[in-house]
């Protein structure tokens, strides 16, 4: 613990670096993450895909973050980066309960490993068909020796039990099951370990609509039991409008809007997001829709469009917006923006320094009082 | 551990007398499908109502597997209207592919056969019986009369030939005219622009990995579309498709169905979906119709029980609930199918009559019925 503070506290003497603020589990500041394209004789490195770009946002303990985007907007990406999965980033800053993870030795990151984990998108691919269920639940319960060899079965048996599997369902091999519970599974792998934080990666995607139900339901009760933080990335708004405390919109590697569920289905800001709510088909046959279409598909992260990426598909473009990058905004309280539309309207976050510090006075004032 | 004789278990002995008498059925079938030069009056027919374009009447299509024979589709009926799209609706293995498949005959032979029941396809002047239909004359009926958008792009596409020879294949194969080269391309260039691909020349020229899933989804519309069939099947055709990808494949659909007057059974279980798309719905559940009637119908009064838990577990933008609602339970084995309702062990709405066998179909209104105990007396009372 020493050790990482110390390295913390030279990391962090850098200009914009982020300030560990303890309400937030997990603070995410400029994270990139761009992966090489190989080419040519020796194969060297030709170009990057940006896979993640600029990505900010910070998630509350105890809260759900939704992630919403095409395929290969870098949700699954930002996903992984954050737990450290997939090598090293390109840049920015991931602070876990203050900790900046890629600071962490391996050692130590092992044993953050248990604080968080991540449920994966395919439940038929991501289990290994030759152990039985107990064994992939109890691995790494028993790797990290978080309970007594004598109490291990009771143990896995109970994180079982809350997972809605039986108790002799952990001699079976994952080939028996279904869909659903081999989710379920997944689910149970991931909290045996009690993480204080765990990323769904489309955890409903592949199943029915019936099946979905029952694992956001489940994901809903082990939230409130467990008092987990949830990053929930989909690409399904409606699931995302149920489970979410507040919404990040990615189009492209970039976060363009990410604010409260409420605030952004009531107001979405970016013409992105406008379109892309107006695309959710309602199941209501005599709903009118005031459908924005989006021509064309996502340009190439490898070789993104200058300025706004989002100004090749925009319809409300504008000049500037093709060769400056506009930058976050907060328009409403908690609801953040990054695109050029804006750029006139105030920024919260500017004025927050001010207005905080004229908030302490008056609440000194009404001490005194 | 494990019980030796639990549930589902077969003895090697069984399990060989199975396959053996399955052999009999199905080397049976599969001579009289085999047949050539079968007379047209032995598959000729007539549809009961001329205004539809495909008539599904008490189809039954089964595999007969090692382990027993899988019902996976136990007496559907339903029509196809002309010019009309209907939506076909259920969870994974209800045997919605099953039914569009049997249709095309591209059902997994020998194994999967049609065993009961007819397929209707109207031709114009004449009218087909698909399930006797010898394979060789099949040929000429898909493609030009009815044509299959297949679930996955990322699969469907060969990856070893470039876009225009596969759509290019197509139209060769099933043209009459006997097109040249040239006129088979542009025809091909033709198609892509009019699914929406801007750089259709270009495209032309590709192969499957350099498109993305829309642009893929585009060319396999484009490959169905190619013959103006009168039937298009599109089993599950935006589900590996983003929501903004979605909507554009969705507007596409409808402005082609309109421009060459084709009817369209739309597979999916996105009630989202259906609810934009379809003129009539068909709910399946476990190889059978539990519900059929137009969308409006459907959605405003969804009667039995299946359909409204179906419509209750999907969480809707704009509504909140704190808790979705889930089907308790799960889908019978479909080797051994109870022979009371099929939805009995999870419904929460049982009346008495629900201990006899399977409900036969109940009519709300002319196009509205049900097969569900819980609406018998009200055609008592009618």
């Amino acid at each position: 613990m020493n050790m990482t503070e110390k390295t913390k506290g030279a990391k962090t003497a850098g200009t914009n670096a982020l300030e560990y603020d303890p309400q937030y589990i997990l603070q995410v500041k400029d994270l990139k993450k761009y992966f090489p394209i190989k080419g040519g004789l020796i194969s060297r490195t030709v170009g990057h895909v940006k896979a993640v770009d600029g990505v900010t946002f910070n998630l509350k303990r105890g809260t759900t973050m939704g992630l919403v985007g095409e395929s290969g907007c870098g949700k699954t990406t930002t996903g992984r980066v954050i737990l450290r999965l997939s090598g090293e980033k390109t840049g920015g800053q991931v602070l876990f309960n203050g900790q900046e993870i890629y600071d962490l030795s391996h050692e130590q990151l092992r044993h953050l490993r248990t604080k968080m984990q991540i449920i994966f998108q395919d439940p038929f691919s991501s289990l290994s068909p030759r152990l039985p269920v107990g064994e992939i639940i109890g691995e790494a319960v028993r790797e990290h020796h978080l309970v007594p060899k004598e109490e291990f079965n009771d143990y896995i048996d109970r994180v079982m039990d809350n997972c809605g599997l039986q108790p002799f369902h952990k001699d079976r091999y994952p080939h028996e099951f279904s869909g659903g519970q081999r989710q379920r599974i997944c689910i149970a792998r991931a909290l045996a370990l009690n993480p204080e934080f765990v990323v769904c990666d489309e955890p409903v995607s592949a199943l029915d609509v019936s099946i979905q139900a029952q694992i956001i339901n489940l994901l809903k009760d082990l939230q409130e039991q467990h008092k987990l933080t949830y990053l929930f990335i989909s690409h399904d708004l409606s699931v995302v409008e149920h489970i979410s405390d507040t919404v990040g919109v990615m189009y492209l590697g970039n976060l363009v809007e990410y604010g409260s569920t409420e605030d952004i289905f009531r107001n979405p800001l970016h013409p992105y997001t406008k379109a892309l709510f107006s695309a959710i088909p309602v199941p209501d046959p005599h709903a009118k829709m005031n459908r924005i279409v989006l021509e064309g598909s996502i340009p190439s992260p490898a070789n993104p469009p200058a300025g706004c990426k989002f100004h090749t598909r925009c319809a409300n473009c504008m000049e500037i917006c093709k060769h400056e990058a506009p930058v976050q905004k907060e328009i409403e309280p908690g609801h953040y923006v990054v695109c050029h539309l804006y750029d006139d309207a105030k920024d919260l976050s500017e004025e927050k320094t001010e207005s905080t510090e004229t908030a302490a006075a008056d609440a000194d004032v009404k001490k005194d009082e | 551990m494990a019980k030796k004789h639990s549930e589902g278990y077969l003895s090697g002995k069984e399990s060989r007398r199975i396959s053996k008498e399955n052999r009999k059925i199905t080397s049976q079938l599969e001579k009289q499908h085999k047949r050539k030069n079968v007379p047209e009056s032995e598959y000729l027919t007539q549809m009961h109502d001329p205004n539809n374009a495909v008539e599904f009447d008490n189809l039954h299509s089964y595999f007969f597997t090692d382990a027993g024979t899988v019902k996976a589709v136990d007496g559907v009926t339903f029509d196809v209207p002309i010019g009309k799209t209907v939506g076909v609706v259920g969870e994974s293995g209800c045997g919605k592919s099953v039914t569009s498949l049997s249709l095309m005959q591209l059902l997994q032979r020998p194994q999967g056969q049609i065993v009961e029941g007819e397929i209707r396809l109207n031709l114009g002047d004449k009218a087909y019986d698909i399930t006797k239909v010898p394979t060789e004359r099949m040929q000429t009926l898909r493609g030009n009369y009815m044509s299959m958008i297949f679930q996955e792009p990322m699969t469907s596409l060969n990856p070893v030939f470039r876009i225009g020879a596969q759509v290019d294949e197509v139209i060769a194969l099933h043209d009459k005219e006997g097109l040249s080269k040239e006129d088979i391309k542009a025809r091909t260039v033709k198609l892509l622009e009019m699914v929406g691909i801007a750089n259709s020349e270009g495209v032309y020229r590709m192969y499957p990995h350099e498109l993305s899933g829309g642009m893929r989804q585009r060319v396999m519309i484009a490959m169905a579309l190619a013959c103006s069939p009168r039937v298009i099947i599109a089993d599950e055709p935006t589900t590996a498709l983003d929501v903004t990808i979605q909507a554009q494949i969705l507007d596409l659909l409808r402005n082609l169905k309109d421009k060459i007057n084709s009817s369209i059974m739309l597979i999916t279980h996105d009630l989202g979906v259906i609810a934009e798309m379809a003129d009539y719905v068909v709910v399946m559940y476990a190889g059978r119709v539990v519900e059929k009637g137009t969308a409006d119908e459907i959605f405003s009064n969804p009667s039995h029980p299946y359909t409204i838990g179906l419509m209750a577990s999907k969480p809707v933008v704009g509504k909140k609930v704190d808790k979705l609602y889930s089907i308790p339970g799960k889908v019978p084995n479909p080797i051994n199918m109870p022979n009371y309702c099929y939805f009995k062990d999870r419904c929460e709405m049982c009346v008495k009559g629900c201990e006899g066998e399977y409900p036969h179909e109940i009519s709300l209104s002319p196009t509205h019925k049900v097969s569900c105990y819980r609406y018998y007396d009200r055609k008592a009372g009618e």
